[in-house]
């Protein structure tokens, strides 16, 4: 049965059609493979009981002819959903053995599509981080090594387990969060398909929410087809989310065509980084090649605002933060720490309960959203975000979806960039500006690095336009040909 | 006008966040550098440009007046570190 473990989605969902093994099966050999990568610390929770009741009832559904989407496939889950009778943590000591009495809508559409739970994926505290060191409950490792060192890789952040565990291939797919980078950069650290939809396409009930005007869920999965088929059950409107969209829920699978001839690929010049390592230009290159090839019209464009988009995300995310983590305070759920008064308990609570990260940015939003700083500060950054919008509608005149470098760089070592915020915030510098702009945007793994480290791509697409995005993405996965993976012999593979 | 460590221990206090007084210093150097970075922001031209306050088209969500849920109170108070007779309980609040 360790075939079943190298599976994609789409191979396991076919083959529990066509009666070749059953959910139950399946589910077993994802629960050994969560016991053998316990080394990553991928997981906060694992749920074996709840997954083996889960396979069950799908099988039970099978058998009675009513399969979903999703039947029978075991994903992974970001700590940073609530879900019902298991704890959830978002990363943090202050909601350590929280456990919601209600089931986010993501998640509660993915089991009404019938997937299974393996469990709780470990992330950055409140989904702040972009190398997953933030976590109370410790650092999550890649999988992935530089060839010939043994030195311990970051997966990414802030959807760093859910990373690691689909890249170990302890589970055919899992849920991200994606405020700023959190599903795409994880995705290109680790080899695997990163997918943000667009701000709306999925609702944010039920998610510990960080930065409410960009928090988004996606998929993370082996490949676009996964993800295509992963986002048709996770999305849809919600009438508990404002924010969520009243628009169906298209057949993303069936927008993969692989014909992307005619469309237009805009290359943004401003997406040249000083000091970028030459490889990831070079892997850039080769893309807008294969992008050429496929028959696509290469357009050069310019997103003059590109360079502001992280300097305008560390105002408007931390005062978000700042205004959303106020209701850690000790009263209705979550730690408490005493104090004499209301106040000290208050400031104690809070104190102990929050990281180093979560502090500083706590701080931050609360300073930029102070009187007399305010527009100085807030505003300024809301009006430079209309702005970095506004380069996105002007190029969306000109192209039908953005090529784009994933990261900087490959995954790094853990411990690094960490005396230095700016540099860690610099991960982001690519998928910052799709963030603000609402919009979505998906990582491919297009190449591996001198190191041996997997690269990735991005495409950008206009809102609501997951179709496009998907074809383009699929041409660029088929064109990467990328089958390059992790050594998980010490992992049970 | 750099923070200093006595403008930090404000912000943390409207903030309800206890600082050790050790890390005031180092923490003012932090913010001072996030805040120094993000200052470039001065440079763009933001005359009469609207600040975007949502991404998506805000037609407000409306709904029926109507109590649609409620009678929960045990799932409510499942998780309050302190409670008393179907209440959360915090530290005396009025002498």
């Amino acid at each position: 049965m360790t075939d079943l473990r190298n599976l994609t989605l789409a191979q396991a969902r076919d083959g529990m059609a066509a009666g070749d093994f059953t959910a139950v099966e399946l589910t077993e050999t994802f629960i050994e493979a969560t016991g053998a990568v316990r080394d990553l610390n991928a997981y906060i929770v694992e749920t074996a009981d709840q997954a083996r009741a889960m396979a069950a009832a799908s099988d039970a559904r099978r058998a009675q002819g009513q399969v979903g989407a999703m039947d029978g496939i075991p994903v992974a889950i970001k700590d940073l959903f609530c879900t019902k009778g298991v704890q959830a943590t978002a990363g943090s000591h202050i909601l350590e053995g929280f456990v919601p009495p209600y089931e986010s809508t993501v998640t509660q559409n993915l089991w009404n599509a019938g997937a299974v739970m393996l469990g709780k994926t470990n992330l950055d505290e409140f989904a702040m981080g972009s190398s997953n060191m933030t976590s109370y409950f410790g650092p999550v490792a890649n999988p992935w090594k530089r060839k010939g060192d043994d030195a311990v890789l970051v997966p990414g952040g802030s959807s760093g387990g859910s990373a690691a565990v689909v890249a170990a291939r302890a589970a055919l797919g899992a849920t991200g969060t994606d405020t700023g980078g959190s599903i795409r950069q994880p995705g290109a650290f680790t080899g695997i398909v990163g997918m943000k939809p667009t701000y709306g396409r999925c609702s944010r009930w039920g998610i510990i929410a960080f930065a409410s005007s960009l928090d988004q869920a996606g998929p993370m999965t082996h490949t676009v087809r996964d993800s295509a088929i992963m986002l048709g059950a996770m999305a849809g409107h919600d009438p508990k989310d404002s924010t969520s969209m009243k628009l169906d829920v298209p057949d993303f699978e069936a927008a993969l065509t692989g014909d992307i001839r005619g469309l237009r690929i805009g290359i943004p010049k401003e997406y040249v980084m000083d000091g970028m390592p030459a490889e990831i230009d070079a892997l850039w290159k080769t893309g807008i090649d294969w992008m050429r090839q496929a028959g696509a019209e290469i357009v050069d464009i310019s997103l003059p605002h590109t360079k502001y988009a992280l300097p305008t995300y560390y105002i408007v995310a931390p005062a978000e933060a700042s205004s959303n983590l106020a209701r850690y305070d000790g009263v209705r759920y979550g730690l408490r720490v005493d104090g004499d008064t209301m106040q000290d308990m208050y400031e104690n609570t809070r104190g102990a309960g929050f990281g180093a990260e979560v502090k500083r940015r706590i701080l931050i939003g609360t300073y930029v959203l102070s009187a007399g700083y305010y527009d100085a500060y807030y505003l300024k950054a809301q009006k430079v975000r209309a702005r970095i919008a506004g380069d996105f509608n002007d190029a969306w005149e000109k192209v039908d979806a953005i090529l784009t470098p994933t990261t900087p760089s490959a995954a790094f070592a853990q411990g690094d960039k960490m005396d230095d915020p700016i540099a860690m915030y610099l991960n982001d510098i690519f998928t910052v500006p799709a963030s603000l702009a609402g919009l979505p945007g998906i990582s491919v793994p297009a190449g591996l690095s001198a190191e041996g480290l997997p690269l990735g791509l991005q495409v950008i697409g206009r809102p609501y336009d997951e179709e496009t995005l998907f074809r383009v993405a699929g041409v660029l996965e088929d064109a990467a040909g990328f089958d390059a993976k992790p050594d998980l012999s010490g992992l049970g593979g | 006008m750099p923070l200093n460590r006595d403008n930090v221990s404000a912000i943390a206090h409207l903030a309800r966040l206890k600082v050790p007084e050790e890390d005031l210093d180092s923490l003012a150097g932090e913010l001072n550098n996030i805040l120094g970075w993000v200052e470039q922001l001065d440079e763009v031209d933001t005359d009469g440009v609207a600040p975007m306050t949502s991404v998506v088209a805000t037609e407000y969500a409306r709904r029926a007046d109507n109590v649609d849920d409620g009678g929960i109170a045990e799932d409510v108070l499942a998780n309050a570190p302190d409670r008393m007779d179907g209440f959360f309980a915090v530290p005396k609040v009025v002498e």
